[in-house]
């Protein structure tokens, strides 16, 4: 039996919770480099197969640009950023500065924009979410991607070193009301952080 | 008024493997790092289409789902094959997958390369059971889908931004 299964509503209210305050300060942190206001889903928090981790997302087929950060100190996780096709190109233009429209398919410089967005967001993400969990957390150097959905999920996994096919995963989604930014944030606690995140936070796992 | 019917098709998702026969085709999407495995009995016309993600069973405790290790699904699989009537030896393999999706500073990722360790034990896997491997179309910084048209024994591979191949 693995420890995700010793997991009551209240502890998936509280994972929920960090989900909320670390993509809250990663929108806020989207919305003041583009300028523009960015709104987010409240997060679902849940066990699921990595088969039906995709659906949260698209189609498996789907182009999506992915960067992918492996969270190292006391809880270790993973973090995914998706972006769908054409939220990357958009964002590749506003962030260069170029008309929208430009951008129509990624370079290296586009893989490069994204994945340093994706960079100060994980940041974000995790800076709160250690205040929050007074945990030190440490973000890996990201690994980016930009191809089907399918493949890039169960990649950023393998090859991240994550080999169940299960994860909890904790997901919201960002959009943006005047621009068309279509991004999720997942957060994978691996099994040993579980325990740690919520004892951080005054619960017990039994 | 002509009846026009749609051949069967069968998805085959991460960590399954499933049996058909013609008419009909097996499909399994986006395959990154994991390896695609279509076996195919040719005279009988049928063939089983394996989704592996990882390359060695017995480095994990949990191997409760068999059809993720390349070193158990195939196996499997002919067993399965041959239980439906499929002959040993007229099973012929073609493969796709193996990539390295990710590209980064780090690297540790590189020489974890999962991809090429699952393509290398689903080749040892195969010629461990005799069977022949006639095509592959492995590697590479892409993903994949594989179509395996039961009928001819063809494996279509779509890419993003490339032109579809036969195997």
């Amino acid at each position: 039996m693995d420890t995700w299964d010793k997991l009551n509503a209240l502890h998936l209210d509280a994972l929920r919770e960090i989900g909320n305050i670390g993509a809250g300060n990663a929108a806020t942190s989207l919305a003041s480099l583009l300028g523009n206001r960015i709104q987010m889903t409240v997060p679902r928090a849940g066990v699921l197969p990595l088969k039906d981790m995709t659906g949260l997302v698209g189609h498996e087929e789907e182009p999506v640009a992915c960067v992918e950060f492996t969270v190292a100190g006391p809880a270790p996780s993973k973090i995914f950023f998706l972006l769908n096709e054409t939220s990357a190109y958009l964002l590749v233009d506003l962030l260069l500065g170029r008309p929208v429209g430009t951008t129509k398919a990624i370079d290296d410089m586009g893989a490069s924009v994204l994945t340093e967005v994706s960079n100060i967001l994980a940041g974000s993400f995790l800076n709160a979410f250690s205040d929050f969990c007074h945990l030190n957390l440490i973000p890996s150097v990201p690994a980016f991607a930009f191809d089907m959905l399918g493949a890039v999920l169960s990649s950023a996994f393998l090859e991240g070193g994550y080999f169940s096919d299960r994860a909890l995963v904790i997901e919201t989604k960002f959009y943006g009301e005047a621009i068309t930014i279509n991004g999720h944030f997942f957060l994978v606690p691996e099994d040993r952080a579980l325990g740690i995140i919520l004892q951080s936070l005054g619960l017990q796992l039994d | 008024m002509e009846a026009i019917i749609k051949p069967q098709e069968v998805k085959v998702g991460i960590a399954e493997w499933q049996v058909l026969r013609a008419p009909g085709r097996l499909v399994t999407l986006g395959l990154g790092s994991c390896v695609g495995i279509a076996l195919y009995d040719s005279l009988n016309r049928m063939g089983g289409l394996a989704h592996i993600m990882l390359p060695d069973s017995s480095q994990f405790q949990d191997r409760s789902n068999r059809a993720k290790f390349a070193d158990l699904a195939i196996p499997d699989l002919v067993a399965a094959l041959i239980g439906q009537g499929a002959r040993r030896g007229r099973l012929v393999a073609k493969i796709a997958g193996g990539a390295q999706m990710f590209t980064s500073g780090d690297r540790h990722l590189s020489l974890l390369n999962i991809g090429q360790r699952n393509a290398a034990m689903v080749r040892r896997t195969l010629q461990g059971l005799a069977i022949p491997l006639v095509a592959e179309d492995t590697g590479g910084n892409y993903g994949r889908t594989m179509i395996f048209d039961l009928e001819s024994g063809d494996v279509l591979i779509r890419t993003i931004g490339r032109p579809i191949k036969v195997i």
